[in-house]
Order: structure tokens, then sequence, then C-alpha cells
């Protein structure tokens, strides 16, 4: 074993050690603390991806050098180190971008708490993302839900308990769902990870035994994970989260929590089960219908809102709807085309938080549409931020949105058929109205209004500017060079 | 079928409770009576993981001599991930009744629906 191999661990143990002292540091260390973690892990990712696509291998990191079954592992390749390096920069960046909010909007006794609750998710999602055993996922599963929650309800704001407690509520089913059926599934199989599972899934089927209880565990386990992850009937908490919760808890939440989720049934899905079987137990066509359903109202909610935050939030709701149709393929191509959406949405997402943030603070903290009129040019970055974002989600070509959904079209093609026709026809549909709705908000905040002036805000957020350029960077690099990510992304999950 | 359900008594009454805990958990308005519809749903797959992991006659694994049969005893695994599992209920029923012990002072109301009423004015 090559030193570079640790990273991962090095990734997981790093933020699992600066959480306890952040949460017994004062506000200013364990902000310190939370920035050095999260800038750390990005650059132990990127070490990381380096060396993994340069080798383009993958391997198993045994932990403590403990075998099967006792031994818990972690499974390191190519889309395991990108979706993780997205989780590291995703989380330094909305940091960097919503720090000022932070310290406007979270009391100053609770502030270590939220950078402590912020460091502890980093852990969480970065484990969820290696970890190769079914209970370890379960296990920092729950602590991304409560870390969510904290980074909810640790804002006092009205109605953010509430939501908080909704949230909490409907993830606490998801994950009941989850260990069910994960419970199940270890009886069925004898196994905890990964490979293994997959092996003793493959006797079964061959001999045709217990195929129905299979079936109904992996029905659990992906209706719990899509719970989780706000699936269309079981978004009604997203809204008032998302837009309830300071910025950069926002972009937090729909960026690394719910990707999070969906990551770990991809990897479930995938090496745990195997993809013939997923197709088999005809769960995949359960998934399709709620993603379908999820991409067209998503959208239409997200037309239907007059608030700015709220309408990024809704259009989550679609986007995930993408991310799950990908899934529902049962396809190499489409789990890639999946993780890649994760990615691509990701980076555009957690930047229209904090840029719709700032163009609703220069017009005078209303969220409304009728007030944020000519605020592109109060704030000139956010400005810019939130087109850039919102052409990357739209699915303009050079944005990142636009390579996903041209692999998501194209695995959707290569599975043929009504699916085919139904996933393209959802995706013109969808398409036509995120223009109507991103679009509409890019000529509202570029159209002259008369309530406010014209001229450029005089306050300056140097740290928000430079959090947003960065953002815009990756957006804009991911849809020009997304080809090299997709190919290594596809290469590791089919060799998986 | 009735027979399957008799020589697995502890799993049926697992599902039972699990179903009760479920609905509990998604329909009662009271949010005390959520918490304990999560842990009723939580504790019937506890219980259901540890009547699997279980097997009659045999003991314990504890290590005392390594030429011991394996047959003799029952996996360790089960038990553990039941144990895993108590911890991480255990603290997930911690912060659910914070939020509700919160919730209450603000809102002097346990009930979600209320809750839901006042929250929707205030912001009106």
């Amino acid at each position: 074993m090559e030193l570079w191999q640790n990273l991962p661990v090095a990734l997981i143990i790093l933020p699992l050690v600066c959480a306890p002292i952040c949460s017994v540091s004062k506000p200013r260390f364990s902000r310190f603390l939370a920035l050095f973690a999260s800038v750390m892990a990005s650059l132990l990712s990127v070490m990381l991806i380096i060396r993994v696509s340069a080798t383009g291998t993958s391997y198993v990191y045994k932990m403590g050098e403990y075998g099967a079954p006792f031994g818990n592992e972690l499974f390191i390749s190519g889309a395991e180190a990108a979706v993780s390096l997205m989780f590291s920069i995703v989380m330094a960046l909305s940091l960097f971008a919503g720090l000022r909010r932070i310290g406007q909007e979270i009391d100053d006794s609770r502030k270590s708490l939220f950078y402590t609750v912020c460091v502890l998710l980093l852990t969480a999602i970065q484990a969820l993302a290696f970890t190769n055993d079914i209970f370890t996922g379960f296990v920092f599963l729950e602590i991304t839900t409560i870390a969510a929650g904290a980074l909810i309800f640790v804002r006092n704001k009205e109605g953010s308990l509430f939501a908080a407690m909704r949230y909490m509520i409907m993830n606490l089913l998801g994950s009941g769902l989850f260990l069910l059926g994960i419970c199940v599934f270890y009886t069925l199989t004898g196994h905890l990870l990964f490979p293994q599972m997959k092996e003793s899934v493959q006797l079964l089927v061959e001999g045709g035994r217990y195929i129905r209880p299979l079936s109904v565990s992996l029905l659990l386990i992906t209706v719990g994970l899509a719970i989780k992850s706000a699936l269309y009937p079981f978004h009604t908490w997203l809204p008032n989260a998302y837009s309830g919760a300071t910025p950069a808890a926002s972009s937090m939440l729909s960026s690394l929590v719910s990707k999070a989720y969906i990551f770990l049934l991809i990897k479930i899905l995938v090496r745990a089960v195997g993809l013939d079987v997923f197709t088999m137990t005809g769960v995949n066509d359960v998934i399709f219908i709620y993603a379908v359903i999820a991409i067209v109202l998503g959208s239409v909610d997200a037309v239907r809102e007059h608030n700015v935050r709220r309408m990024v939030s809704y259009s989550s709701v679609a986007q995930i709807g993408y991310i799950f149709m990908a899934v529902s393929y049962g396809s190499v191509s489409g789990m890639a085309a999946a993780t890649f959406h994760i990615i691509a949405h990701s980076l555009a997402k957690s930047m229209l938080f904090p840029a719709v943030d700032r163009l609703t603070e220069v017009s005078g903290g209303n969220e409304n549409f009728r007030d944020i009129r000519g605020s592109g040019f109060r704030a000139p970055m956010a400005g810019l931020a939130f087109v850039i974002g919102a052409f990357s989600i739209t699915g303009i070509p050079f944005m990142g949105g636009f390579v996903s959904k041209i692999y998501v079209a194209t695995s959707a093609h290569d599975y043929g058929g009504w699916v085919m026709l139904i996933s393209l026809g959802a995706l013109a549909v969808s398409t036509v109205l995120n223009v109507l709705y991103f679009l509409r908000t890019v000529l509202t905040i570029y159209r002259p209004g008369e309530r406010y002036q014209l001229t450029k805000d005089q306050s300056t957020r140097p740290v928000l500017t430079g959090a947003l350029m960065l953002f815009m960077l990756l957006n804009i690099a991911l849809g020009i060079w997304g080809m090299p990510i997709m190919r290594l992304i596809e290469s590791s999950i089919a060799a998986w | 079928m009735l027979n399957v359900i008799y020589t697995h008594i502890e799993e049926a009454a697992a599902i039972v409770l699990f179903a009760i805990g479920f609905t509990t958990l998604l329909l009662n308005k009271n949010l005390i009576k959520k918490i304990i519809g999560f842990s009723m749903m939580d504790n019937a797959i506890y219980l259901f993981l540890a009547s699997y992991g279980y097997i009659a006659g045999r003991t314990a694994p504890i290590y005392i001599d390594a030429s011991t049969d394996p047959n003799l005893y029952v996996n360790p695994l089960p038990a553990g991930l039941v144990l895993t599992g108590i911890v991480v209920s255990v603290s997930v029923t911690a912060i659910m009744l914070a939020l509700t012990v919160r919730l209450y002072k603000r809102y002097r109301t346990l009930d979600i629906d209320e809750i839901a009423e006042i929250v929707r004015k205030e912001g009106a």
C-alpha cells in the first residue's frame, strides 16, 4: 500500500478531529477551523483524484487491516474521488460565500455549534462517498440527517424550527425504511460489504430463491433514500427548509446532503445489488414514474413561485428528478450520467443560493420578483453568478448542466422504447419550463426598476465575490472539460 | 402461512410494530407521540435483527480457546449492528426531543397542525 492511498481516510478523519475542537472553542477560532478543514479536504481530494485518474485503478482500503466479515472497508475509484472532490469544494466555497450572512443571522452563542455541524457534515458525506459497507452507510446517513437538521434550526428565524421539524420527520421515515431494507437484505445475503453482498444476490437470483423478499428490501432501500433526497411526492419539506436556512446552509443542504444520499443509492444499486437484478425486480420502473412526475411538476411549482429563493429551491425538485430518471435506466451509462449530474447540479445550485442572497440584499432584503428588478446592476458579480448558474441548470452549452443533460438523453436513447420517448418528452418540457423561470429571473434582475437606483451598490463583499468567481470558473470548466471527468466516472462505474 | 408466522413470531411482531411506529410517526399530530412512534419503529427493526441473529442453544462468541468449534456460537455481527443502531436512534431521539422542547416554548402547543397554522399566519 502506498502512502497516497491513505488519503480517503485522512479526508474522513481530518474533519472528524476538527469537529469536537470546534464545539468547545470561540466562534472566531471555530470559523477558522471549519474553513481550514474544508480547504484542506479540497486539497486532499484534488491530490486523490489526480492519483486515482493517473493510475486508473480502484482499490479497497481495509480499516485497521481487519478483513471481511468483521472488518470495515472503504472503496475508492474515479467516481468516488470525483464526488468527494465536489463535496469538499462545495463545502469550502459555500462557507466562504455565506460567511458574512452566518455572522449576521446566527446568534453568537451558536456560531461555534454551526461550524461544528458543518465540519461533521463534511465527515459524514465523505464517509458516505467512500464507504464499502452498508451499515456504515446507515450510520453516516443518520449523522448527515442530524447535521442537516441542525443546519436548519440553528437559525433563529420565524418558522425555521418548524421547517426543521418537518425535515426531520420526513427524513426519519426515510431512514426507517432504509434501515428495514438493509436489515432484510442482510438476513438474505449474510454480508455487509458490497462485493460479497453482490455475490450472494447473484447466487440467490440464479437459484431463483427469495426473489420477492429481495425485491421488497430493494424497494425499501430505494424508497427510503428517495424520501430522504426529496423525490417528488416527498418534497414538501424542501422549499421551507432551503429558504429558511442561512445561504451557506441552503447550499449545503441542496448540494451535499441530498446528493450524498443519491450517490449512496447509486453505489448500493451497482455494487451491492447489481444492475441486472435492479431492472429485473421492477423497482426501476417505480423510480422512473416518480422521477418523470418530479421533473415536470417540480418545474411547474418553480414557475408559479413569486419568491426567488423558493423558486431556486423548487428547481432542486426537478433536478433530483433528472438524477433519479438517469438512475432508473439501470445501465452503466445511466448511473454515470446521474453521477455527473450530481456534480454539475451541485456546483450550480450551491452558487445560486449565495448569489440570490446578495441580489436580495441590495434590494432591501425583499425576495419577491418585483423587488429584485435591476439588482444585477447593483451587485454585478452576484448577477453574473446567477446568470451562469441559471444557464448551467437550464442546460446552455459550455456549462456543466448541458453536458449532463446530453448524457441523460443519451442513456435514455440506449434504453429505447416508450421509456426513451417519455424521458425525452420530460426533458424537453422541463427545459422549456426552466427557461421560463430562470430566464425570466435573469431578465428581471437586469431590467431597470424605479424602486432602487441602478448604480453599483457601495458595499463591497470581497470574500463573497472571490467565492462566486471560483464557483463560476468551476461551472464553466465542468462544461468545457466535462468529457474527461465523464469518462473517468463511466469507466470506474463500469469496473465497480 | 399461519405456521410460518408461528415459527417466526418475533419477525412477525417486529413488522407489525414497525408498521405501527411508521404510521404514528407519519400521521399522528402530537409531536411527542411522533417521537414515540419513531422509537417504536427503530426498536422493531432491532428486534427483527436480533431475533434473526440468535440461534437457540448457542452461546455468545467470547474468545477463550482457539480450538473451540464455531458451531457453538452465534454470529456476533447482528448484535453489534443492533448496538450501533441503538446508539444512532438514541441520539436522533435526543435531537427530536430537544427540537420539540424549543417548538413548545415558542408556540405553546405540541400539535403539529396548530404550529403549522401559527407559522403560516406569522409568515403572511
